[in-house]
């Protein structure tokens, strides 16, 4: 019972981690109809920039984060600027590659910065030990509940934007119609831009927080992969289409995965996320939570 | 054998042409016979090379070339011509190589020539197989889904040598062991392999060259072009997205098979995400769809890790850093720059000059 | 008020509009007329900026158009209502209205537009937080009509409000026009099939071919005129 606790405090916390990720994909493709595949990279480089300051040259974490967020900001900005928006409208193949070809770009730069051969260790914001109950220590620790907390305020500030505001409104208008959007005065360019930027700023703070868990390193190749496939697999989960369904998909795939890797092998974790995928897919191809019956091209 | 990505009426078109290739008689009027020609020679002309270096050790690059044409052949096919998207057409080549070991384990005795092609075609025949389940849940997705979903497999799938129940007979992280061909005499083992890599490349293109030129062929470029027409017209689009999904497999296994039996293992490390990745870059650096592009791609990606060190060095940036990433960074640029500038790659590159150098044949 | 000299458009090879002017006085309505492809759409989309043209001159109040981002052409008073899907169905009609009203800041305004437009149009009060794709086609088109106003624009380009609409609802739709352009001295460019019923409220109209203006003049003489009625409006 209380190994059951653990993991599903320790899928709770993974689970928040994935639909974070999950979150920042689905931003961007509601904005561009484009899945960002180079988030994963995207995410690495910031973090990475991040712990050379934080490690390298003994920064404030607060600093180091702040710092990350910001180039993550500037590189997703950037890259719908230069990359994304000449295939925006094109075949969805050209999208797909394009941001491979960043992701790979970012992959090998990081390798020439700093270095495939090691696994740097980043420092958590809190300490790892978990809480105790009684004289039993919980596999949740307050590095966990800062992670946890971190992405429900992220969340929450996201459906306020989205939901509440002017510019959110736009965002969606945008999103949803973009020729109609653009037609009453929304700066339609602008507002992709600054989706794909916000989008990757989220995906800047996941890259920190996960590369300071207890099981964190940073490294070019990767953790950060894996972590794409599990964002992706939670965005799918909760169909891609929706914020909502994605921070439900992320928790479930978090607790999915943390059972399966206790009761059947810590090896293949992969591979689970593989399975979860294709059987979403297979059960409702748009996600379970997508309302759209429709394929808008 | 440089197949062009042309429309179905293209292929209608293409007899008013007829009369500027009318010398070449029979040739330009059988396919079949014209690809067989040019296999044979292009065969020949493999031979040469491989027999005419002194030292096995300038022709080593050979073999990887030729079986990267294999599976780049086979991806070039899938999303140029089919139009489905893989970014883990490595996880094919896995299959391949674990077939062929596994069937070399268990099952042959003899060391001859003929086993090695019979577990060539149980490599190719495993990845078939494999591609065949793929295809199905492929055939159902679309686009983003299917990139996501084949990323997901290439990530996936070699770990499972590793998992606790099939560590035995996969042999974990380790992999399992190949023995290696027995060259006839007079042939040291370099050479055989690049002339059985060689061999299999020739006859993969010959495969997909005649495929894509047939019914089967303007059936997928149909199925590319339009589903909804494509069904109309009586395709039935999932069993053709599938079929794609098998043939390009079966490139990829043989291309697996190859690489385990130069190896001398198969294991899961040398099926890293970066290699599905370096695949896709070759083919779209040759020119999505076309044959002869997928060989000039597989040439570059091949030969790429061998000139990174010079390139470096010539950039005085003495770097192990830097040229261990020259090629997955020069992978990363040529994937994003052409499909910014040039979307057809370098056969769509030549053609398009062709056709300015003979406006004649402009269409 | 608004003033398009000579204004060539063009698609790939498709000359859209090939030299065509138009004035548009303040407080009035002018009718575009014409056939399927005649160009109307075109007309409506240069003025507003959403497609460049090749050659030729818009001012709107002595202000040159074609150097105007279209959001800058939205908030100096032109309102354009799209042909055909032209509400963001995925987006509740009350969110819809707010997009009309994009570069308003104050809030205490903004309520009183919302109001005033779902008292003009009673159906769309009813549906105000629902998503716009369980409106009606006709409901559709009084929302994107209702959210062109929200700007409280001077200009108001309209493109084919009766597409689909039962004939009732039309007149409803052009006795509001007339109401707004009497009392709020609106102006409206109309593109319009419906030449009959768009003629019945205008004060001019043009009627398009090709790209090219044919006829202009006054609504009522356009209407009494019958071998134009037969040769280009059909009725
Ligand atoms: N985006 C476009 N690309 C290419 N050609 C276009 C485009 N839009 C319109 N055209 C062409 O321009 C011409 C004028 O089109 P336009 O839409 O302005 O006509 P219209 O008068 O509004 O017709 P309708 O009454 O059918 O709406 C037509 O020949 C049309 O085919
Ligand atoms: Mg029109």
């Amino acid at each position: 019972m209380f190994r059951f606790l653990n993991l599903t405090l320790n899928g709770l916390t993974n689970g928040m981690i994935y639909a974070a990720v999950a979150l920042a994909l689905v931003m961007i493709w509601r904005a561009t109809r484009i899945v960002n595949f180079a988030q994963g990279g995207m995410l690495m480089f910031t973090t990475f920039i991040a712990w050379d300051l934080a490690q390298v040259h003994h920064a404030n974490y607060w600093v180091a984060l702040v710092v990350a967020v910001v180039a993550g900001i500037l590189i997703g900005g950037v890259a719908e600027r230069v990359l994304v928006r000449p295939v925006e409208n094109g075949p969805p193949l050209n999208a797909v590659i394009v941001t491979l070809g960043l992701l790979i770009f970012l992959q090998a730069l990081a390798g020439m910065i700093w270095g495939n051969s090691q696994a740097h260790s980043y420092p958590p914001a809190f300490r790892f030990i978990g809480y105790k109950v009684g004289d039993r220590t919980l596999r949740f620790s307050p590095n966990d509940l800062f992670i946890v907390l971190s992405v429900l305020v992220v969340v929450i500030a996201l459906y306020v934007l989205f939901q509440r505001t002017s510019l959110g409104l736009q965002m969606r208008a945008t999103a949803f119609n973009p020729e109609v959007a653009g037609l009453l005065g929304v700066r339609v360019g602008r507002l992709l831009t600054l989706g794909w930027a916000l989008a990757a700023g989220l995906g800047a703070l996941v890259g920190v927080l996960v590369a300071g868990t207890s099981s964190g390193y940073v490294t070019p190749v990767g953790p950060f992969d894996a972590l794409l496939i599990y964002g992706f697999t939670a965005a799918v989960i909760g169909g891609l289409d929706s914020p909502g369904g994605a921070v439900v998909g992320g928790v479930v795939l978090g607790l999915i995965l943390s059972y399966a890797d206790s009761y059947i092998s810590n090896f293949i974790q992969t591979m689970y996320a593989l399975v979860v995928l294709i059987a979403v897919l297979m059960i409702r191809p748009k996600g379970i939570f997508s309302r759209t019956s429709e394929r808008r091209v | 054998m440089a197949d062009e990505l042309e429309s179905p009426a293209g292929a209608l078109i293409a007899p008013t042409s007829a009369s500027s290739t009318d010398r070449f008689g029979v040739l330009s009027r059988s396919t079949l016979l014209r690809h067989t020609l040019a296999a044979l020679v292009g065969f020949g002309v493999l031979w040469l090379l491989i027999t005419s270096f002194s030292d096995y050790r300038n022709s080593s690059w050979i073999a990887p070339i030729a079986f990267t044409v294999c599976a780049a052949a086979g991806l070039t096919v899938l999303v140029g011509l089919s139009g489905q998207i893989s970014l883990g057409h490595g996880a094919f080549m896995l299959v391949g190589a674990y077939t062929l070991a596994l069937v070399q384990e268990h099952w042959t005795t003899s060391h001859g020539n003929l086993a090695m092609i019979g577990l060539l075609a149980a490599a190719a025949a495993g990845a078939a197989l494999f591609g065949a389940l793929v295809g199905v849940a492929a055939a159902r997705l679309r686009g983003p889904y299917l990139a996501g979903a084949t990323l997901a497999l290439a990530l996936g799938l070699p770990t499972l040598p590793s998992y606790e129940k099939l560590s035995g007979k996969l042999g974990g992280n380790a992999g399992l062991f190949v023995s290696s061909p027995n060259p006839p005499n007079g042939m040291d083992l370099y050479r055989w392999q690049s002339v059985i890599c060689c061999a299999s490349a020739v006859v993969v293109l010959w495969v997909l060259a005649n495929v894509s030129r047939s019914r089967v062929g303007r059936s997928f470029r149909a199925v590319r072009d339009d589903e909804i027409a494509a069904s109309l017209c009586g395709l039935s689009v999932p069993r053709v997205q599938v079929l794609a999904f098998v043939l390009s497999a079966a490139g990829a296994g043989v291309a697996g098979g190859l690489l385990a039996m130069i190896d001398l293992t198969a294991g899961p490390q040398a099926f890293p995400l970066s290699l599905s990745f370096g695949l896709l870059a070759a083919v779209v650096f040759g020119g999505l769809g076309s044959l002869a592009g997928a060989i000039y791609g597989s040439i570059l990606i091949t030969l790429l890790p061998l000139w990174s060190q010079d390139i470096t060095d010539a950039l005085s940036v003495h770097s192990h850093k830097v040229s261990s990433n020259m090629p997955l960074m020069v992978y990363g640029i040529v994937l994003t720059v052409a499909m910014l500038a040039v979307p057809n790659g370098i056969q769509g590159l030549l053609r398009s000059l062709r056709l300015t150098l003979a406006p004649g044949r402009r269409r | 008020m608004l003033t398009v000299e000579d204004v060539v458009t063009t698609y790939g090879a498709v000359r859209a509009l090939d030299g065509v002017s138009m004035t548009v006085e303040p407080s009035t309505i002018t009718a575009v007329l014409g056939a399927n492809g005649a160009g109307k759409t075109t007309l409506l989309r240069t003025v507003n900026g959403l497609v460049r043209p090749r050659a030729g001159r818009i001012s709107y109040e002595g202000r040159d158009l074609l150097r105007t981002h279209v959001d800058e052409v939205v908030r100096m008073g032109i309102a354009h209502v799209p042909e055909g899907r032209g509400v963001i169905t995925e987006l509740t009609v009350d969110e819809n209205l707010r997009l009309g009203a994009l570069w308003r800041r104050n809030r205490t305004e903004l309520q009183q537009s919302l109001a005033e437009m779902y008292e003009l149009f009673p159906p769309l009060a009813e549906r105000r937080n629902k998503p716009a794709d369980t409106l009606s086609g006709g409901e559709r088109q009084m929302l994107a009509i209702a959210r062109a106003l929200m700007s409280r624009p001077r200009l108001l380009l309209l493109d084919e409000p009766s597409l689909g609409l039962a004939p009732r609802i039309t007149a409803q739709i052009m006795g509001t026009l007339r109401r707004l352009r009497d009392e709020q001295s609106l102006t409206v460019v109309l593109v319009e099939q419906n030449a009959r019923s768009a003629l019945s409220v205008s004060d001019q109209a043009i009627v398009l071919n090709l790209g090219r203006v044919v006829v202009s003049g006054p609504a009522v003489e356009l209407a009494a005129d019958e071998k134009l009625r037969h040769a280009y409006l059909g009725f």
